[in-house]
């Protein structure tokens, strides 16, 4: 059976923020999603990822939307996909606009996430679409408290050693709550880690 | 985990660095992606049903009215969204956004000297029936020019982002108008290898134009699909 052709991609341009970030550019339509993914008394330890957008020569990008995808605080997807069943408490999904802050950065408060299958450190998936971005890059978070993991996960150890710094978001200790800080640069001798997912 | 969905085809893709349009020159990643195995973070993803749904979602007429219709050419945009295999996707969300009749974004950054409608958002969404089929009806959007070279303007399009079933099939992509001049001289649209550009040309259907009301348009979407298994 011959195979249709896939839909080419196109970049999201710079005018996304009405349609799919709407409530946080204070625009008047309702958000599926934003940087806030905990819901209720959803169990698991509150964390907050935040990081800025870089271009190739070092400037802040303040149009890009960041999309997260992650498990909950037990490794389990709220999707049918994963055969520990659905969590709905918590549906793991958060997308923000470089926009609104001051620093250009996007801000996401969630749970740590479990590791997802026992063998997989513990991370968060990242799709990044922006102007100038004809077809949206996906990378991902993980986290340096976990070093142990880190060492066994075999998707950072397909990465070259001197570029996984890139993926992993430093944990800092604040007064309201631990906060992983790690920003996404599009370019450069430290170029973010892109995969072919 | 075996690997569920079929790889990206690179060649219906824009590449990441098209230096036409010069916003790629700084954006565009440089390095060789590095291939990931498939596992749970890549086969499930987001899921968005009719929950998250408005009543006028589907309606850019009427979704922003505030003191009347909103001006400009009625249109009914109607498709489907199926894999590569040819297999429909059901309830799939699609959410849109677009400029209005006269070219202008209600993004406070479009400085476009053109007029907002005050009828007229141009955000919309829909999730697809169980034969994947979606429907929007809204108002043709304009031309717009903008920064990229001298005397450039975009052609009329319809912006798209689709989830599909996994982290993996996630689309953004843009919905052109069939014989728009401007697409020849348009750096994003060309930056789509030659053979697929049709791919993201809407197609005009008299059987979707509803009578004394709207002019009907098909746009299918194909995402990536699952693998074919000996069984299937
Ligand atoms: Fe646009």
């Amino acid at each position: 059976m011959s195979k249709l052709r896939q839909t080419p991609s196109q970049t999201v341009g710079p005018f996304f923020a009405y349609a799919l970030t709407p409530e946080q550019y204070g625009y008047d339509f309702k958000s599926i999603a934003d940087g806030n993914l905990i819901e209720g008394d959803v169990p698991g330890q509150r964390i907050r990822i935040e990081g800025r957008v870089l271009d190739g020569k070092g400037d802040l990008v303040p149009d890009a939307m960041i999309e997260i995808w992650q498990a909950d605080g037990e490794g389990r997807y709220a999707h049918p996909a994963d055969p520990r069943g659905s969590n709905v408490a918590f549906k793991g999904f958060g997308r923000m606009g470089t926009g609104t802050d001051p620093e250009s950065r996007f801000i996401f408060d969630t749970i740590k996430p479990g590791s997802v299958d026992g063998t997989q450190a513990p991370h968060i998936n990242v799709t990044i679409f922006m102007r100038g971005l004809l077809l949206h890059a996906y990378t991902r978070i993980y986290f340096s408290d976990e070093a142990a993991a880190n060492t066994r996960d075999p998707v950072l150890a397909s990465v070259p050693a001197e570029r996984r710094n890139t993926l992993i978001a430093v944990r800092n200790e604040t007064p309201a709550g631990a906060v992983y800080r790690l920003d996404i640069r599009m370019q450069g001798a430290d170029e973010t880690v892109f995969f072919d997912v | 985990m075996t690997e569920i969905y079929t790889p990206r085809d690179w060649s219906s893709q824009p590449p990441y660095l098209h230096p036409d349009y010069k916003s790629t020159v700084l954006r565009a990643p440089t390095k060789k992606l590095i291939p990931i195995r498939q596992s749970l973070s890549e086969i499930t993803g987001p899921v968005y049903g009719h929950d998250r749904l408005g009543a006028l979602d589907t309606d850019l007429t009427r979704n922003a009215v505030k003191s009347g219709e909103p001006i400009g050419e009625r249109i009914v945009v109607t498709g489907r969204v199926l894999d590569e295999n040819g297999r429909p996707q059901p309830n799939m969300l699609i959410e849109i956004w677009q400029a209005n009749a006269a070219g202008r974004y209600v993004h406070v950054v479009d400085q476009h000297p053109a007029p907002l409608d005050p009828n007229f958002l141009g955000g919309g969404r829909c999730v697809t029936d169980s034969e994947g089929r979606y429907k929007f009806t809204t108002i043709k959007p304009g031309a717009y020019p903008w920064g990229n070279h001298d005397n450039a303007w975009r052609p009329a399009h319809i912006h798209f982002s689709l989830f599909g079933p996994s982290l993996s099939t996630r689309l953004v992509t843009q919905m052109y108008f069939p014989g728009d001049p401007l697409l020849a001289f348009d750096p994003i649209y060309m930056g789509t290898p030659a053979d697929c550009r049709e791919l993201l040309i809407s197609k005009f259907m008299l059987e979707h134009t509803e009578p004394s009301f709207a002019l009907g348009y098909e746009f299918d979407f194909v995402l990536r699909g699952r693998r074919q298994t000996p069984t299937e």
